[in-house]
Order: C-alpha cells, then structure tokens, then sequence
C-alpha cells in the first residue's frame, strides 16, 4: 500500500456558529426580509398600487419590526447563548490588523485576521444599530400623536434613510455569502472546514487549535451545537 | 480536547469599535428625530443637483423629495378612466356627472407648485392639470345662498370640504394629470383634488363625488379627528411652513 496519507488537517472541522447562533441568525434573516419587502410595497408607488392591502401590509410591517429584537435579547439572555455573546466581543472589538486590513481594503497580505473581517465587524455592528433606531423612530411614526409634530417628521426622515442604507448593505452582505459558499454554509451547519479557517481567519483557527497550521486540528468540536 | 484552548484575547483586546458605532447610530438617530425636519430640507438642496443628472433613475428610491402614500381605508382604491365618474349635485340648478373625457374637455388649469404636507414632507413644483373647481360650480350653477363645497372619495370613507370662497380660488383644481400622466392610484387617481394654498388633507383622493351645500359645509375626514379645518400651508395646526400658493 502507498503511504500517502490523505493529511487528516484537509478534512477537519471547526465549530464557526453553534445551533443558537445559527437559529438567531435565520430568525432575524426571516424578519428582516419581511420588514424590507412590506417597506418596499409600502415605499415604492408602482408597488403600493400594484399589491394594494395597505393597512394589512402596514401592520405585518410594524409587528414584524417589533419582533426583531427578540431573537437577538433571547440569545443574549439564556444559557445556550455563550456561543453568540463570546462572538458579540469578538465583533466588538477591533485589532490592529482589523485596522490595517480596513484601510487596505482587504488587500494587505500580512493581516492575520481573527473569527470575523472587519467588513462583519461593521455589519453586526449596523443591524445591531438599526434594529434599536429603526424600532425607536418607527413607533414614533405608528404612534405619532404622543409626540411633536416635529419628530414625526424627523422620525421618518431618519426610518426613510437608514431604511436605503439596509437595502444596500443587505444586498452587499447576501452577496458576499454566496461569494464564499464555505461561509456561507457554515451558516447553515455550523462547520467550516479548517483550511478555510486558516486561510480566512487564521488568528481564529490558532484559537481554536492552539496551533499555527502545521499540526494537526484536533475533531473536539460537535457541530450539534449546544 | 486534550490540547488546553489558547486564552480567548481577541474578546478582551481591541478597539471597541463595534460598540461605537452602534452608540454613534443611535446617537445620530435621536438627532435626526429632533432636528430631521430642518435638515430634510437642506439634504434636499445638496442632493438636486445629482438627482437631477442621474441617468439611471435610482435617485427616485432616495427619500428626498417624495410624496408619502396614505389611506384611510387600509387599501388603495382604484378605478379605471373609462369607469370613471364625477358627480357634482347638491344645492345646484343642473346636477352633473362628468366622465373622464368630459373633464378633459373642459378648459385646463396648469399649476405647478409644492405639496406641503401636515406631517412635515413637502414636494417642491409637482406639475398638475385639471379644471377649475370654480369653473364646474358655474357649470352646474350653483342655487342662491349656497356657502360650501363638500368632497366625497370613491375610497368610501374620506371626506372633505371648503366654504365657497376657497373653492372658488384659481389655485383650487380638480386634478387628472400629475407630472404628464393621468393621476396614479396610489396618489389619489384618477381624478382627485388639488387644493394648492393648503395642506394635503385638504386635497381629496379619489374623487368621485362634489356636493354643493347652503351655509357651511360638513368638516372633513381629518379634521373631525382634530386637524384645522382651514388648512392654509404655514397659517394652520401650529405650522409655519412656506406658503405654497
């Protein structure tokens, strides 16, 4: 028999998003793109006229914008949601290769990024910022008449604009997942296999492993999740 | 696992700039709340000259410049210009019902002025044609010691009105073309008022139906749910908007 080993790094696997952080962030993939379409009907005229059913439209939109922040706190609070509050630092924080790898767009090659690229970084970041803004000036606008007049204005000048800025950055972060199907996937099973990790996300993989790449990843983690 | 884990550093060391940005959001935000309605309109000016030039029609998705579409009835009435009626009766010699072609037949008014809304928006110069109110009202001749006009929407609810002298203002149109089009469903189409020196309420959608009154006419929809019922832009429910016409 040849000796050639098939090497045992190619075919390991580490645990990228536990079952919680997989079940939170499909909740809120199903939530946002119920808001984005009931605001597209309700935005843009041609729609408006073309669907009609504007107050039902209206109302799946606001409840459904209330409901948004519920995946998020009910992963935060429990026990199952060590995964999501250990990544929450993780995007949190930024190093100084997140830096450097901003403001070479992504093109310096001796950035050793960790779990997560600045790009994510930013994006957490903005959806946690627009579920709070979002939810604060829309119930300024359902229920207007306890607050100035003023504000109703304000309110739906700050909704209208952020609103543009999701559409955008939603469809940058879609995207961009099916640019990288290994992501991409481990959004949907958990795994990612070790050699993306290394290659993206090499100060993850060293965490994870306690290695620099050469020796073997050890198959301790059950993608079962929690 | 038999090899010990490394320390997790990358949750405890770095710039929290996550946290910054989400605080600089909601910052930004409750700014915007307060002081969003002075800044719309400056936004407006600094965005003209590139909306204006933008070839590939994205700019109208911008929230600049917009007409915001509402309803009272939870849904967007429609009715086809060849359905289409008009009927103007009440304290009048000759009761009418107009079709859509009868209107355009009629001689036209051109306006082109802002739509100011009580909620805050404003369109600057939306280009509309239709027929003098006044001109109808001769029409039908209206009877001795008629005071108002009340306005009926095909949306079965919305209602509204004006006393005689308002409705008889050149500025006061009923409207079937907007921006060169027949008037769309969702702003009010086909046939709807245009009531250029006041506040959009006071421009009934969906038209269907004028009725001339003796003494003053019944308020409308919103201000028996306390908006004013003279509704003049920047004179009326604690407003100061420029004057639109």
């Amino acid at each position: 028999m040849v000796a050639t080993t098939t090497q045992p790094a190619e075919r390991e696997r580490l645990l990228r998003f536990d079952g919680a952080e997989r079940a939170l962030h499909w909740a809120n993939a199903v939530l946002f793109l119920t808001v984005m379409s009931t605001a597209a009907i309700l935005y843009v005229g041609p729609l408006s006229a073309a669907v009609g059913r504007r107050e039902l439209i209206r109302q799946i939109h606001v409840w459904c914008g209330i409901a948004l922040p519920v995946p998020v706190l009910v992963t935060l609070a429990g026990r199952w949601g060590k995964g999501f509050r250990a990544d929450v630092s993780r995007l949190n924080r930024w190093t100084k290769d997140d830096t450097r790898w901003f403001r070479s767009l992504g093109r310096d090659p001796y950035v050793q990024l960790g779990k997560f690229h600045p790009g994510q970084k930013l994006n957490a970041s903005f959806i946690a910022g627009v579920i709070v803004v979002m939810l604060a000036t829309g119930s300024v606008m359902n229920w207007f008449h306890y607050f100035p007049v003023d504000w109703r204005t304000g309110a739906t000048f700050v909704h209208d604009w952020i609103a543009v800025i999701l559409f955008v950055v939603v469809v940058g972060h879609i995207g961009m997942a099916f640019a990288d199907p290994e992501a991409l996937g481990s959004m949907v099973r958990g795994w990612v296999d070790a050699r993306w990790a290394r290659d993206r996300a090499p100060r993850w993989y060293e965490e994870e492993t306690g290695s620099h790449g050469q020796a073997d990843i050890l198959a301790g983690h059950d993608d079962a999740g929690d | 696992m038999a090899e010990a884990k490394a320390p997790d550093t990358s949750a405890t060391k770095g710039t929290p700039v996550g946290r910054r940005v989400f605080l600089g959001m909601v910052g930004l935000g409750a700014a915007g709340v307060v002081f969003g309605s002075k800044a719309q309109d400056w936004l407006e000016h600094v965005l003209a000259p590139i909306t204006a030039r933008d070839g590939t029609g994205l700019s109208t998705f911008l929230p600049v410049g917009r007409f915001r579409i509402y309803s009272v009835t939870g849904d967007l009435p429609s009715k086809s210009v060849a359905d289409y009626r008009l009927k103007v009766g009440g304290h009048v010699d000759q009761p009418l019902e107009l079709t859509f072609a009868d209107l355009q037949a009629m001689p036209p008014t051109n306006l082109d002025k802002d739509f100011q809304c009580v909620t805050g928006w404003r369109v600057h110069n939306v280009k509309w044609t239709g027929v003098r109110l006044g001109d109808l009202l001769t029409k039908a001749g209206m009877r001795p010691g008629a005071g108002g006009v009340e306005f009926h929407s095909f949306d079965g609810e919305y209602t509204e009105s004006l006393t005689l002298e308002q409705a008889l203002r050149p500025d006061v149109i009923v409207a079937y073309s907007m921006e060169g089009k027949t008037v769309s469903s969702e702003h009010g189409g086909p046939v709807r008022m245009y009531v250029a020196p006041m506040y959009g309420y006071k421009s009934c959608k969906w038209l269907d139906g004028i009725n001339v009154v003796a003494g003053r006419p019944q308020p409308g929809y919103w201000e028996e749910r306390g908006y004013d019922v003279d509704g003049w832009v920047g004179k009326s429910n604690g407003r100061d908007d420029n004057p639109t016409s």
